[in-house]
């Protein structure tokens, strides 16, 4: 089974858990409607999407409202605490939080103690706090873009907002940040880099590259890198290998953008009604 | 027993490092949240205060942080101002090491009609011709969802500022990108 963990923007600051279900591109949590857009929720929409497909349960969400009070926040972390080893997850993908050091060491903490451990992914805030804290190794799966990928080869940055200018200029220089990253030991076992190319990575060096197809709109389009996520947790908890995944997914997420024919004033939610038939033509060609 | 003892060794052995740069006669504000680090700041600035809004030194970094940098010597009529306001650091200190320097680059790349602006980890897509915002992409702090359900689909001149509504550093760096993007469909 795959958990997502993430708050959204139009909840109170209270922890809802449950399976979800999509139904004509709404999201349906413990009979409550949450609409889908860029972050937390495009993830979800992406990896039921994905599951459905697969012929999987759908995923098991556990969100919290939060508007950057950091009130929800606090509230999922000190729920996560206490309920996450009762779900029984194979995979298990953090994502939008306000990050806060202590709290995600308690996670952890609680995350050490399971048998068998769940494969952990994380992403957004809670892919900045897994940094911060330095337990990036704890994680199984990062998936930056290009920007956060510098973020994680700078060891002195605690947040993006802080990383030096000197990584920032190093767009075409990925595979170096890469090594850095895991120099500094702030990268997880594998990495889905997203951007112009997308890298497949694990720490003996870059696996894959996919650079195709191109659809330049996709960069301005909030949620885009959600969906990758979401895609490639559900493959991974239908139990594909990590690194097969991720490519199938960065591959899926570019033809689904090219189904959808966006301009840069495109919403996510188009591209996530293309998903099904984009992921099902990688798998068919791509096994 | 080896990954408990990482949990409590890191903070001694990969605190940020401070730049070389000197920061003589200045200090630090602290406050509880970075909503109010946010509200400081325009505060300040509207009373002809130079201050930066800068990274915290280690000691006292908790996650999405930031503090504001103020000179010494102006530190009863800060706090005067800050107090007509209701607003009440935590602490206001010296600054005993050089301090993080949010990013200050940003990268703009031409989308046919459409500019994206992008600061920090945030970009901001706007129709060139219009100032219609038209996308909100990037950044992973609980207020970007919102920030982006609030902002897409407003002119840049009537929208609120992300700094109104934002309370984390992506909301500040969308701030960034959106007065970036402001300049430039101004020119």
């Amino acid at each position: 089974m795959l958990a997502v963990v993430g708050t959204v923007p139009d909840r109170p600051p209270e922890v809802l858990e449950g399976h979800v279900s999509l139904n004509r591109e709404k999201l349906f949590l413990a009979g409550q409607e949450i609409a889908v857009g860029r972050g937390t929720t495009a993830l979800l929409a992406a990896a039921a999407k994905t599951a459905s497909l697969l012929g999987d349960s759908p995923p098991y969400a556990c969100l919290a409202g939060d508007i950057g009070t950091g009130d929800g926040s606090i509230k999922l972390y000190a729920h996560l605490a206490q309920k996450i080893g009762s779900w029984g997850a194979r995979v298990i993908a953090f994502h939008y939080i306000l990050p806060d050091v202590d709290w995600h060491n308690r996670v952890l903490f609680a995350l050490d103690a399971l048998e068998p451990r769940p494969l952990l992914i994380a992403d957004a805030g809670y892919m900045y706090v897994a940094k911060m804290s330095g337990q990036a190794q704890s994680y199984d799966l990062f998936t930056p873009d290009v920007g956060e990928l510098a973020f994680l080869a700078d060891e002195q940055a605690p947040h993006p907002f802080y990383t030096r200018g000197f990584l920032l200029k190093e767009e075409n220089r990925v595979p170096e940040l890469i090594a850095r990253a895991y120099k500094n030991e702030d990268a997880s076992r594998w990495l889905l880099v997203k951007g112009v190319s997308d890298y497949v990575v694990a720490r003996e060096g870059v696996l894959s590259v996919i650079k195709e197809p191109v659809v330049e709109a996709m960069e301005a389009i909030g949620g885009t890198g959600d969906t990758v996520t979401g895609m490639a947790a559900a493959l991974i908890a239908s139990g594909i290998e990590v690194a097969r995944a991720c490519e199938w997914a960065a591959r899926a997420n570019r033809l689904a953008g090219k189904l959808a024919d966006p301009t840069p004033a495109t919403q996510i939610g188009r591209i996530i009604e293309e998903i099904p038939k984009a992921l099902e033509e990688v798998v068919r060609t791509r096994p | 027993m080896k990954s408990l003892l990482k949990k409590f060794r890191r903070d001694t052995q990969k605190s940020p490092k401070p730049s070389a740069e000197g920061r003589q006669g200045k200090g630090i504000l602290v406050f509880r949240s970075t909503g109010e680090v946010i509200r400081a700041e325009r505060v300040l600035r509207a009373k002809g205060k130079q201050v930066r809004v800068m990274g915290p030194p280690p000691q006292i970094q908790t996650g999405c942080d930031m503090v504001i940098e103020f000179a010494l010597m102006e530190q009863l009529e800060v706090k005067r101002i800050l107090g007509d306001v209701g607003l009440e650091p935590l602490e206001m200190v010296p600054v005993e090491s050089p301090l993080l320097s949010p990013v200050g680059l940003y990268h703009v790349k031409e989308l046919g009609a459409y500019l994206m602006v992008r600061a920090a980890n945030m970009k901001l897509t706007v129709e060139k011709g219009t100032g219609l915002i038209v996308n909100v992409s990037g950044g992973g702090c609980p207020d970007v969802p919102y920030l982006a359900q609030e902002l897409v689909g407003q002119n840049l001149r009537e929208a609120p500022q992300p700094l109104e509504l934002g309370h984390t550093l992506c909301g500040y760096a969308l701030q960034m990108a959106f007065e970036e993007a402001m300049r430039r469909c101004s020119q």
